[in-house]
């Protein structure tokens, strides 16, 4: 246990503080309790950046369960520390944030508690190397993002949405999960580092792809990416800070963290690259273009969101070349500058964006584009940020998003140089995909500023709308602040947290150097691109109105969401069906699974393991004990026939007082005698109750019923007779028996060796035989006078 | 002699499942009791039978019946008439609320109807 490991526990150690201080103290907002919490551990981490830069990885190790290989084993690279400042940061404006937008009057020590946990979740993540922690807090970031989605329970869109997450994170998580498992299974251990030591056998394994599958539809699933976006748009329902927070700057980038972490060990795989090539680039493209038709203003960034993710996997699947066909490769390496670049540039310009969605929302009452407008004299501060924010996320210089789009352009086109799988034969592709999906960006970033706060001012907003509160200000302001100094200076960035965060995705030592520039002369590629963007783009949202019903041809029928809905529905529906044909509520039919189950597992083990008898050492028969089988025969039968209870019941005592003599017959006087007793009290008890039991009873039970029965219990006599055939034969062991015989009288002082046991060297089984007794009596006595409410009357007339 | 209790504690058995997965509730509970005689059987049977003398301690006798299984058994007898007698009361008690003793019928009715 290190400073390391507090700090990462640090949130939920202070979440119990804060649902304790939700109960007392009510004047404050429970939110100013929160802040220092992501904020200290933003200090902290800062603090970390030269000694990582300079020194390299910390790791610290703390055993939790050495046996299993499950540690928690922290160690900060590079990569793991830019994530833990985004999320502490990101984290601490969010909180601030939060206590602006959410009233007093909200459930705030839930919402507080939620977001804490999530905090070291999403810590623990990207600040471990153990796989199988990493699952762990990887689930624990799902919950949380599911109890914050639905925050608002009392909504039936909240509940969806969260259910929608959930299903689909957990999904992933699980096969993540079978991936990890697969790797040890491979390597042998869990720690991600010796994983990337081993990297050969898994180069040789013919697992490796499984394990591929399995880690990418975890990434998959979590970073939102073609064809599980779905949930994310659904995620929407939370309150705004979460939005910006979970659902945009943090969570769902543990997806590409996974992806960006394991690029060392499958950088070798083609399928690693393709997948993670194409699946970003295809959810780049139909992100924006969905995003473009939306009304929602939270809907707009939920799917730029989507896209974002979308551009940064593809970035990654680049870099993914420059590690397997080495790190020297420049060219391929400035596509991994480019997706921590734009991991950093999209958390800061995307979340700004999202709280001034809240901000409109809270101040005009609706996030319905159509509804706002016209809002730029009104709101001059909100505007100006979403200016800010919207250029740099539609690539416009100088802010960030300008300069690491330039570089995923740039990186696009390189791939044509790649000497891997079949890449440079369809290089053609992969920037006329980048550059569809930058144009679609672009026309939904000018949709935002011109759609809200140019053009009519609408009157039909259901407040009127004012400028924020300096509370609601400070944070977006600070996020486009910082948009505009990364645009104008990025290499304050490139040394200090982008250069190792590159390192280590790239699993080299060598420094990189990197200088990010804003110019790159006329003979670059990307540069025309940037130009063509802006023209088309342009072009598009002016004339948007003649081209907008191409939305229209999108039928309900064909979408994700729709297969999402009926399969979960069928799943439904199919699972109560299979649980209803089988928990019928019959009592008879769960007796028949047990037997029927007992039966057939007995054969099934008797097959496999063989069932010795032997047939010697038994005692002589005599009359009188054939008699007496004879006499239970013939009772039994009767019972079986017999439609008569009397008749039965009367068996049933002669069988009964059979077994008595039995008892007599091989030496057991003391069983004889209670067998005696206890069967004349059963046999009056049964008789008292044949009075009170109607003469007839109706219990009309066909053939096929009985055949049932009997084919069952026959099964059931049989692996009876077979296995106590079995069990006499085979003495496995000597029996405790001579014991009790040999020091009856000298540890207890007696002689009948039947009590001895029973009173003495198993007193304590017969005091709980008398518990059992007791308590039974006490039901029988409960069942006699208990009254069934509202059947008093029925109860005294039989009583 | 032990072959012919094992095979009757089978026999046993099997009619008491029979009787168990009868409709009647007066039936299973016979068939619990002729279960318990079967399981009784058997147990004493897997201590060997007719060896020696009755386990009471006794100078001029050198061998003993296993006493184990009978303890057991003894224990046995008396639980089984516990339930014997709970499973009548409660027999009782759903004829006099439900008016049947029928299985097919007791299936959970919804409170109210």
């Amino acid at each position: 246990m290190t400073f390391i490991h507090i700090a990462i526990f640090l949130p939920v150690i202070a979440a119990i503080a804060i649902a304790i201080i939700y109960r007392y103290v009510k004047d404050v907002h429970l939110g100013w309790f929160v802040l220092p919490v992501p904020a200290v551990i933003a200090a902290y981490l800062f603090s970390l950046i030269p000694t990582v830069s300079t020194d390299g990885p910390i790791h610290q190790n703390l055993n939790l369960m050495p046996r299993i290989g499950m540690n928690f084993d922290v160690y900060i690279d590079g990569l793991g520390l830019l994530f833990a400042i985004l999320i502490s940061g990101i984290g601490a404006l969010v909180v601030l944030y939060s206590i602006g937008y959410l009233s007093k009057e909200e459930k705030l020590g839930n919402f507080y508690v939620y977001l804490l946990i999530f905090m070291t979740a999403m810590l623990g993540i990207v600040l471990n190397d153990n796989v199988l922690m990493l699952y762990f807090f990887w689930e624990l970031t799902s919950i949380s993002s599911f109890l914050l989605i639905a925050f608002w329970y009392t909504k039936d869109k909240s509940i969806y949405g969260a259910q929608k997450s959930m299903l689909i994170t957990f999904f992933g998580g699980f096969m993540m999960l079978g991936g990890f498992i697969v790797l040890y299974i491979i390597t042998g251990t869990f720690s991600i580092r010796e994983m990337i030591g081993n990297v050969d056998l898994i180069i040789d394994s013919n697992l490796a792809p499984f394990a591929v599958v399995l880690i990418l539809l975890g990434a998959f699933t979590k970073s939102a990416q073609f064809p599980f976006y779905i949930w994310l748009p659904d995620a929407m329902e939370a309150p705004t800070p979460v939005s910006a927070y979970l659902h945009s700057a943090t969570m769902v980038k543990a997806g590409l963290y996974l992806v960006a972490r394991f690029t060392p060990v499958f950088a070798f795989s083609e399928l690693w690259v393709w997948i993670i090539l194409l699946g970003g680039l295809i959810t780049l493209v139909w992100a924006s273009f969905n995003a473009i038709k939306q009304d929602d203003l939270k809907g707009v960034l939920a799917f730029s969101t989507v896209s974002q993710l979308g551009l940064i996997m593809s970035l990654l699947g680049v870099g993914a070349l420059a590690v397997a066909t080495g790190a020297n490769e420049e060219i391929f390496t400035v596509a991994v500058v480019a997706a921590v670049f734009h991991i950093i540039n999209h958390a800061t310009f995307k979340g700004s964006l999202f709280m001034v969605a809240g901000i409109l929302d809270h101040e005009t009452g609706t996030r319905s584009i159509r509804k706002l407008g016209g809002l730029l004299t009104l709101m001059p501060i909100s505007f100006t940020m979403t200016l800010v924010t919207a250029l740099s996320m539609a690539g416009i210089p100088p802010f960030n998003g300008f300069l690491s789009k330039e570089l995923f352009l740039e990186a696009m086109f390189e791939i044509s140089h790649a000497n891997f799988s079949a890449l440079a034969d369809w290089s053609v592709l992969f920037p006329i995909l980048g550059i569809v999906g930058s144009i679609f960006t672009f026309v939904y970033s000018l949709k935002l500023i011109h759609g809200v706060f140019f053009g009519d001012r609408s009157y039909d907003t259901p407040k009127e709308p004012h400028e924020a509160p300096a509370l609601l200000l400070i944070s977006p302001i600070i996020l486009s602040a910082l948009v505009i100094i990364f645009g104008l200076f990025p290499n304050i960035l490139s040394g200090t947290i982008i250069d190792p965060a590159a390192m280590s995705i790239l699993g080299t030592d060598t420094a990189l150097n990197t200088q990010i520039s804003h110019w790159h002369g006329f003979n670059n590629p990307a540069l025309w691109a940037t130009v063509a963007i802006i023209v088309i783009g342009g072009v598009m949202y002016i004339f948007r109105n003649s081209w907008m019903f191409i939305y229209d041809y999108h039928k309900e029928h064909f979408t994700l969401n729709y297969l999402y809905d009926q399969g979960l529905l069928y799943s439904q529906l199919g699972s109560k069906k299979a649980t209803d044909g089988v928990m019928t509520g019959f009592f008879r039919d769960y007796m028949v699974y047990i037997f029927g189950f007992f039966v057939l597992f007995s054969i099934i083990t008797t097959f496999f393991t063989g069932l010795p008898i032997t047939f010697d050492d038994f005692a002589d028969v005599g009359i009188q004990d054939m008699v007496l089988v004879i006499i239970i025969l013939i009772s039994l039968a009767i019972i079986m026939m017999t439609r008569s209870r009397m008749v039965s019941i009367i068996m049933l005592g002669a069988i009964g007082f059979s077994m008595a003599l039995f008892f007599a017959f091989f030496r057991a006087p003391d069983l004889a005698l209670t067998q005696l007793s206890i069967e004349t009290v059963t046999t009056t008890l049964f008789l008292v109750c044949f009075y009170h039991l109607p003469k007839k009873s109706k219990h009309e039970e066909t053939i096929k019923f009985k055949f049932t029965n009997f084919i069952i219990s026959v099964g059931v006599g049989a692996v009876v007779i077979l296995f106590g055939l079995s069990a006499y034969s085979n003495r496995l062991f000597e029996s405790i028996s001579q014991f009790h015989i040999e020091n009856v009288y000298e540890l207890a002082a007696g002689g009948n060796m039947v009590n001895v046991i029973l009173v003495d060297f198993r007193g304590y089984d017969t005091l709980m035989e008398t518990l059992v007794f007791g308590i039974a009596g006490i039901g029988i006595y409960a069942l006699m006078k208990a009254k069934v409410k509202g059947k008093d009357d029925n109860n005294e007339e039989h009583a | 002699m032990e072959l012919v209790t094992i095979i009757l504690s089978g026999i046993l058995i099997a009619s008491a499942t029979y009787l168990i997965l009868s409709k009647s509730v007066l039936r299973i509970i016979i068939g619990i009791s002729i279960l318990s005689h079967g399981v009784h059987l058997m147990i004493l049977t897997m201590g060997q039978l007719k060896r020696g003398n009755v386990p009471v301690l006794d100078d001029s006798v050198s061998t003993y019946t296993d006493p184990l299984p009978q303890a057991l058994i003894l224990t046995a007898i008396v639980i089984s008439f516990a339930l014997t007698s709970f499973s009548l009361i409660l027999l009782l008690r759903n004829y006099k609320e439900l008016g049947t003793d029928n299985t097919e019928d007791m299936k959970g009715v919804p409170h109210g109807d």
